[in-house]
């Protein structure tokens, strides 16, 4: 326990040293869907009845950039290969990682997500709502992402890949994320799709550790 | 065990030249029989009409698509598990194989539900999950090539495609877990087929027919793998010898 505490120490004081990383996610985030309102044109009905999808489809594109770099630069610098022989399995160092990228995007986009939905014209019925489905999915998207991530390590053109690889699997998230927002903005009840969600995230905790350190290991044979 | 008796490609080559003008054989009869009860001999639906008959070309690619997602996954686990060389390319084979069955399911179905629906697409579950296995075959094809080194892009790949088998359950019970517009199964089911029996003969052959052509193809394409591979090593044998 102690050294999982280690790594993610590590892992938050690179993040830190690098600032600008996680600020671009956030931008790029922002910027997304401030594309939007230029795109539709400025309706507020109409951005207000897309406005959980735009913040959704924003959020998987900005946790799915920041998201190559998650194993990469440790790959290429050989940290990696001695992270993978310590003591701690390495699941346990993905599990570590994952959790720092969660902290530094998943996070930032969390409290960025009202004030764009306010700046959509979202109604405020559903803010509570979002910041919960938002906690609830924004680890999935870490969690399911660390695979492709680890599957793309020493490959050509990898940033393509990724997006190739993980958006199809993060369809269900966005799925029950958009519908329990607007189960909320329409006064229906969205018991199901908040344990649809808890569910994913507790499945991809079990088993996504696991299939990125498989991705790991054969990557550094 | 029989499985590992085909880890030998000399073996595997052999047993796959005398079964592939089989396969190619019952490809040709089911299909000739199958199009022919479905395209003349079947009845019309008394509610579709004569556009039902796209059903049996849509339904055995649907089958066949998830068929040879669960061969790929199988294959990949055997691949990563054993070591297993032929496996890998089993694997590797049919992923293209697959993908078209997946197209060919997507596009007779859009074709089918234009008259039916009255639409090209509809976002609902079984078509939303359908057009991920698409996109999960395009990944795993994608993901072999990308690495210079062709066996760590088949090992990547392959735990790409085992991640990937989540979403065949996903697509075989998408009908009765939510309310869509795609028609629950009524072929494979528990208490048995709800389909008169003069529409289910040509759709069984149909559905036999697509999958000897998918092991016809599947055969021909793992030997020409086999092939190349013999091929790069007698090029390399060569460029050694030229060396020295």
């Amino acid at each position: 326990m102690n050294a999982f505490v280690h790594v993610i120490r590590r892992e938050l004081n690179l993040a830190f040293r690098q600032q600008l990383d996680s600020l671009m996610v956030l931008a790029f985030f922002v910027l997304a869907i401030v594309l939007f309102p230029f795109g539709v044109g400025p309706e507020p009905n109409i951005l207000a009845r897309i406005a959980p999808g735009i913040i959704w489809v924003a959020a998987l594109l900005a946790a799915m950039l920041s998201l190559e770099r998650l194993f990469q630069t440790d790959y290429e610098d050989g940290s990696l290969e001695l992270l993978a022989l310590s003591p701690l399995p390495l699941e346990m160092i993905v599990l570590a990682k994952v959790v720092t990228h969660w902290l530094t995007t998943g996070l930032p986009l969390i409290v960025a997500a009202p004030v764009m939905a306010v700046m959509l014209n979202m109604n405020t019925d559903g803010m509570a709502m979002l910041i919960l489905v938002l906690v609830l999915g924004t680890p999935s998207l870490s969690l399911i992402g660390a695979i492709g991530a680890a599957l793309i390590l020493g490959s050509r053109r990898g940033g393509v890949l990724l997006s190739l690889l993980i958006l199809p699997l993060f369809i269900p998230v966005l799925i029950f994320g958009v519908s329990a927002i607007d189960g909320a903005l329409n006064g229906l009840t969205v018991k199901p799709q908040l344990l649809i969600l808890s569910g994913f995230f507790l499945a991809s905790l079990a088993l996504c550790p696991w299939a990125s350190a498989a991705a790991i290991r054969q990557s550094l044979e | 065990m029989m499985f590992h008796k085909f880890a030998n490609p000399t073996r595997f080559l052999r047993l796959s030249t005398t079964l592939t003008p089989w396969f190619a054989a019952l490809t040709v009869t089911m299909l000739a029989a199958g199009l022919y009860l479905g395209l003349f001999n079947a009845p019309p639906d008394y509610q579709q009409g004569e556009s039902v008959r796209i059903m049996y070309v849509h339904v055995p690619a649907a089958w066949m698509a998830m068929f040879a997602y669960s061969m790929m996954a199988a294959m990949s686990a055997a691949a990563l598990i054993w070591k297993h060389p032929v496996a890998t390319l089993v694997a590797k084979s049919s992923a293209p194989i697959g993908a078209c069955f997946t197209f060919l399911a997507l596009v007779t179905g859009s074709l089918w539900g234009k008259p039916m629906w009255g639409t090209w697409w509809v976002w609902d579950a079984r078509l939303t999950s359908v057009l991920v296995l698409f996109f999960l075959y395009l990944g795993y094809i994608a993901l072999h090539n990308a690495f210079d080194d062709a066996r760590r892009g088949g090992q990547a790949a392959s735990i790409l495609a085992i991640v990937g088998f989540v979403n065949v359950p996903i697509i075989k019970f998408s009908v009765d877990w939510w309310n869509t517009l795609h028609q629950p199964a009524s072929v494979v089911r528990m208490d048995g087929p709800t389909i008169d029996s003069s529409m289910l003969a040509p759709l069984l052959l149909m559905a036999g027919a697509y999958t000897f052509y998918f092991f016809w193809v599947l055969m021909v394409r793992v030997r020409s793998e086999l092939i190349a591979q013999k091929v790069r090593v007698l090029q390399m044998k060569q460029a050694q010898q030229d060396m020295t």
